[in-house]
């Protein structure tokens, strides 16, 4: 073995670079704000809230791609939280080491970490080709399926932390399984599955890949869910790569506008679940 | 059962609740929850079998050779999935190998080093890096981080490794900026948070007992670390790696931004190239329905769903098996 004076410099060593690693990490986080900010601040204003995209040098705003935006993950959240949330309380209230119980959790995961192009591929397939043309609903329903893993996952994870002597208790007063479920175990953990339910949200609203096969993106005004919508991730996609000076300017506004709402969502939720603990 | 009585009198029967009146509403409820977990299950095998139905022409237009063909010619209509899965494959390793140390480093520091009351915010600001959108590390990355590369990074590493015999290789080509390394970068910091979080969440399940010992010998932090904690979670913490690949194999839009989009095989780092998921997102604007170009896509996204469901199934796996 290396002599104690050895081994100690190593132990220093590693540690020093270790906490170095860390800093790094955080250096980059702070890096990419910066960029946000620097590049972002400056071309955010009024216009960029108050007028539609329009094309380059028109002095053109976001706020269909906001509200396109807006509208699309209202519209998951509707479709994906209940059935993510049924799905998660399935796991945690009927599935618990059972097979089917397994190949879901299993398959959950898969769909967690599948690539979010896929999903758009596929209600691509699904909805567009079939219905005739790119729509919000197509979207919005792509959206859902990116929500429905998340939810389902924290939903889980959250009724598995509630006392199964709670469930007990209101089964031997003779309450049914729905009744033991909405206002014992979801009451439990209601904190937890809002959370969750906010991580998707979070999650929803940076996701570009799966829209670009299935609202496509509008660069009029339409809040038609079976036209075509605009969205603020495809507005920033188009506009980034753009050779124009105003479109990318805007296309840092919303990228700014964007990483705040989700980096909050996350702060929040995160606060949120560190109360419950 | 009794699904059919109606709502007043199940309301009416719990009021009451003079008989097991659990049976009157159960079914449905615990039907809806038995729906919504096969639903689940379900989805994920209409996802392959609509990916797999939509590609299928393409497969039967080009036989198996679509998979390793490494022609992509629209013009000629002649399409392989050769430099694709070359470019998938090779950007997600140069990720996995960056992120790798640091993960080890971070994940050290977040359950060694740190004190106490810095350890969460720490520990909570790299996991923000991972809630950024991958849009904005794609505009990050072709802004700030290309040019970057392409004036410090490139040329001297051009300049003094290009020449070498074999790993020269590595370092072909014009300091363009966007290309395969660049890429990988940008998939290592994207995918670092992941791997961080399920190593620590691995490091902490280690029974300090084991850990203690270990110093009452006489070990050190790092010795403790390496000999101890790491060989305890080592299958788990083989598959939280394979979750940072899987990830990194189908991220589209950050790798879009910074990767050149080349459908060109090339083993320099610095080339050009494209993955699976850049092309389907490039390419498909300009893809008609119904057109050869749109299944060679479709297809195209089957190989990466095939390709990704292994690794995640495995990462889920070894993650699961850990103690």
């Amino acid at each position: 073995m290396a002599s104690l004076a050895r081994r100690r410099a190593t132990d220093y060593a590693v540690k020093a670079i270790s906490t170095g690693f860390a800093a790094l990490s955080i250096v980059f986080l702070a890096w990419i704000l910066w960029t946000l900010l620097s590049r972002g601040l400056p071309a955010l204003g009024p216009h960029v809230f108050t007028k539609i995209t329009a094309p380059p040098g028109a002095g053109g705003g976001l706020l269909n791609a906001i509200v396109g935006s807006l509208i699309q993950i209202v519209v998951a959240l509707i479709i994906g939280t209940p059935v993510g949330l049924l799905c998660g309380t399935f796991l945690a209230e009927n599935g618990r080491n059972t097979q089917i119980g397994n190949a879901v959790r299993f398959v959950n995961d898969v769909l967690l970490s599948a690539p979010s192009i896929l999903i758009g591929l596929f209600v691509y397939q699904l909805l567009v080709i079939p219905f005739g043309g790119f729509s919000g609903w197509a979207g919005a329903i792509a959206l859902a399926i990116i929500i429905i893993p998340v939810v389902v996952r924290t939903t889980e994870d959250m009724l598995n932390l509630v006392p199964i002597g709670l469930r007990e208790a209101a089964f031997a007063l003779g309450a049914p399984q729905w009744k033991v479920v909405t206002f014992i175990t979801w009451r439990a953990a209601r904190a937890g599955i809002v959370t969750g339910i906010l991580l998707a949200l979070a999650r929803a609203a940076g996701e570009t890949a799966p829209l670009l096969f299935t609202s496509l993106g509008n660069n009029g005004w339409s809040i038609s869910l079976d036209a075509p919508m605009a969205s603020l991730p495809i507005a920033i996609y188009q506009y980034a790569a753009s050779p124009f000076e105003d479109w990318v300017a805007l296309a840092w506004a919303g990228a700014l506008i964007i990483t705040v709402g989700v980096l909050t969502l996350n702060i929040l939720s995160r606060l949120v679940l560190a109360k419950m603990k | 059962m009794d699904a059919t009585l109606s709502g007043t009198q199940a309301a009416q029967g719990l009021a009451t609740a003079r008989k097991p009146t659990g049976r009157v509403s159960d079914p449905i409820f615990v039907g809806l929850l038995w729906g919504c977990g096969i639903f689940v299950l379900v989805l994920l095998g209409l996802i392959i079998a609509m990916l797999f139905e939509g590609g299928l022409p393409a497969l039967r237009e080009f036989g198996i050779s679509f998979l390793w063909s490494t022609t992509w010619n629209p013009v000629t209509e002649r399409f392989g999935a050769g430099v694709m899965v070359f470019g998938t494959v090779f950007s997600a390793v140069i990720a996995v190998i960056v992120a790798l140390p640091l993960s080890f480093g971070i994940a050290f520091f977040l359950t060694e080093i740190a004190p106490g009351p810095l350890r969460r915010p720490i520990g909570v600001a790299v996991q923000l890096l991972a809630a950024v959108p991958s849009i904005i590390f794609g505009m990050w990355g072709f802004f700030v981080v290309v040019p970057l590369i392409a004036t410090y990074v490139q040329p001297p590493l051009i300049e003094w490794l290009g020449p070498i015999p074999l790993i020269g290789a590595l370092f072909q080509g014009p300091p363009l900026g966007a290309g395969m390394l660049t890429a990988g970068l940008i998939l290592a910091l994207m995918i670092l948070p992941f791997v961080t979080a399920m190593f620590v969440e691995v490091l902490e399940s280690v029974p300090p007992m084991l850990k203690e010992s270990a110093y009452g010998v006489g070990a050190t932090t790092y010795e403790v670390y390496r000999n101890v904690s790491v060989p305890y979670g080592r299958t788990a913490m083989v598959g939280a790696v394979m979750l940072g690949l899987g990830r990194a194999l189908g991220e589209t839009m950050a790798v879009t931004f910074v990767i050149g989009n080349a459908t060109r095989m090339s083993a320099s780092l610095f080339a050009p190239g494209a993955t699976i998921a850049s092309t389907i997102a490039n390419e498909f604007p300009e893809a008609s329905i119904g057109s050869l170009k749109l299944q060679a896509l479709l297809q195209l996204g089957f190989i990466l769903f095939v390709i990704s469901f292994i690794v995640l199934a495995l990462s889920r796996m070894l993650v699961r098996t850990k103690g």
